[in-house]
């Protein structure tokens, strides 16, 4: 199954940058007041 | 945010218009290649003894048309129409948006021409031969630019949920794409995977998985998120939950590929590792789902009379059904029953007719008035009997592969008292004949339905013009 050496490596990258884009979502106030978020999609076309 | 100026004063709606026209289109042609070869497993006389429009070779055209073509379509348009209006900017690049358009209409009709003269790499869902392949991969690559750069220029802090749905499954397609089309030209139209065997395979179904759960789950339910709150007019049940529920089903999904290949030549643990994967994902699924539905309560008789929320709503329910049935389909014991029966094919469809081909019905029914000046469809009626041919149409088409599946599956095992199989195969396929011709019968609907949209498409389109929208002004307070 040498595939794993490329399948596995991949999808470790592939969940650091998860984990990156979660982090700067968190930390740069994606997540703030969210029920807020929900609502304004409504009002703004 | 001096950094996101942008000048723009109208959102660009072009080639919003371009592709929900062509979503359409191709829904129409792939689903009428998709009945064609229905009908050729009833009636083999429908292969009519020429080569190009033998099942073999049709089977992929149908495939790659409503997946990449009609689905494709679908995703690029809304994807660009919610962006827009989500971050209340143009598209970055517009040029480069119009060219994403042609470059994938170009793809279509290479496939369109490639697949029945017999090219192919013989990878499911992966078909298309390497000269293809580069231009997919032009394409995709200038639509990512287009979208992460409207994100960029962004006029409002908060990224709406549906464009984390939206990125993710660009992101994800690109990866997938390329990795398990690495092959060796041999020809203009011949190539050799750099994968051979049992790692060909596995890297092939880690693609096939992830593009349904990229590309028909994730793209789609950025549709979703968008689409059900505008049509209801309520905000998301639980914003909170959108934002659970997308983390955790895009840090989940990827190793659900080797369900696909229990009992074969790949290692026992790799399956079962796929197994349990693939069960984990009910749990994501579902709350989205439930988030989804959710939405509409206090508001259920909205269900009544508007017939576009009913195609959006019913979409996820079959998203649920399917969501369940899939987990179950991939615990080994049952797999043992179900794989390689049309019981798989029913699954595949009720994913395919039911949340996909709905959801996406529901919200281009949803846009295009709204691209070309009107304030609904040239017809209501219309639209509400399209919902009932394309549900019946999926109930009959589903039921009908349910149970020649498990018919299948418990013929095949059927053992004697002296170890003798209790069936030959062509009893099989003579037990299945009618449940074919059903089957025939719901797909004759669903493309029905989807004609009845094409009518009231092109009156729509005909008796409204392309309108500007101007980009209204950002309140202050989120910018």
């Amino acid at each position: 199954m040498e595939i794993l050496y490329l399948l596995i490596p991949l999808s470790v990258i592939l969940v650091l940058v998860i984990v990156a884009a979660l982090w700067w979502a968190v930390y740069r106030g994606q997540f703030e007041s969210v029920e807020q978020e929900g609502e304004r999609i409504l009002r703004n076309d | 945010m001096d950094v996101l100026k942008n000048s723009a004063v109208h959102y660009d709606d072009k080639v919003v218009r371009q592709f929900s026209i062509m979503a359409v289109v191709w829904g129409v042609i792939g689903m009428a290649v998709g009945v064609l070869i229905a009908a050729q497993l009833a009636w083999p006389e429908l292969n009519f003894g020429v080569p190009w429009l033998s099942f073999g070779r049709l089977r992929p055209l149908h495939t790659n048309a409503v997946i990449f073509a009609f689905g494709g379509s679908a995703l690029f348009a809304t994807s660009y129409y919610v962006v827009q209006r989500t971050c209340q900017t143009g598209l970055f690049m517009p040029k480069l948006a119009s060219l994403t358009f042609w470059c994938w209409q170009l793809v279509i009709v290479g496939a369109v021409i490639s697949l029945p003269l017999g090219y192919t790499q013989s990878k499911e869902y992966a078909e298309l031969e390497w000269p293809i392949d580069l231009l997919i991969l032009v394409t995709w690559v200038s639509y990512a630019i287009v979208f992460f750069g409207t994100i960029g220029i962004r006029k409002v802090k908060h990224i709406y949920v549906a464009n984390w749905f939206f990125g993710a499954y660009i992101i994800a397609i690109a990866l997938l794409h390329i990795f398990n089309n690495i092959a060796i030209p041999a020809s203009w139209m011949k190539s050799y995977s750099a994968y051979a065997g049992v790692q060909d395979a596995m890297i092939q179904w880690w693609y096939g998985h992830n593009a349904v759960g990229f590309l028909l789950t994730a793209g789609f339910l950025g549709m979703m998120y968008y689409f059900i709150p505008k049509q209801a007019g309520r905000p998301v049940y639980s914003y909170r939950l959108s934002i659970v529920h997308f983390w955790a089903l895009i840090f989940t999904y990827m190793w659900a590929g080797p369900h696909h290949l229990h009992y074969t030549a790949l290692p026992d643990w790799t399956q079962s590792v796929g197994m349990v994967f693939s069960i984990i994902l009910l749990a994501p699924s579902w709350g989205g789902m439930i988030n989804g539905v959710m939405t509409l309560s206090g508001a259920w008789h909205k269900l009544r009379d508007d017939p576009i929320l009913r195609f959006l709503i019913v979409a996820l329910s079959f998203y649920g059904m399917s969501t369940f049935e899939g987990p179950m389909m991939a615990i080994k014991t049952v797999n043992a029953l179900s794989h390689y029966t049309d019981w798989t094919i029913g699954h595949v469809h009720s994913g395919a007719l039911g949340w996909v081909g709905l959801i996406t019905m529901g919200s281009l029914y949803y846009l295009i008035p709204r691209l070309f000046g009107k304030d609904k469809m040239y017809s209501v009626p219309a639209i509400e009997l399209h919902f009932w041919m394309a549900t019946i149409g999926i109930v009959l088409y589903i039921a009908a592969m349910w149970i020649a599946g498990v018919m299948q599956g418990l013929m095949w095992r059927a053992v004697n008292p002296d170890g003798t199989l209790t069936y030959t195969f062509v009893e099989s396929v003579k037990a299945t004949y009618p449940f074919y011709v059903i089957r025939v019968v719901g797909g004759l609907l669903y493309l029905g339905g989807m004609l009845v949209m094409a009518w009231n498409t092109w009156k729509t389109v005909i008796n409204g013009r392309s309108v500007k929208v101007a980009i209204p002004a950002v309140n202050q307070a989120h910018a």
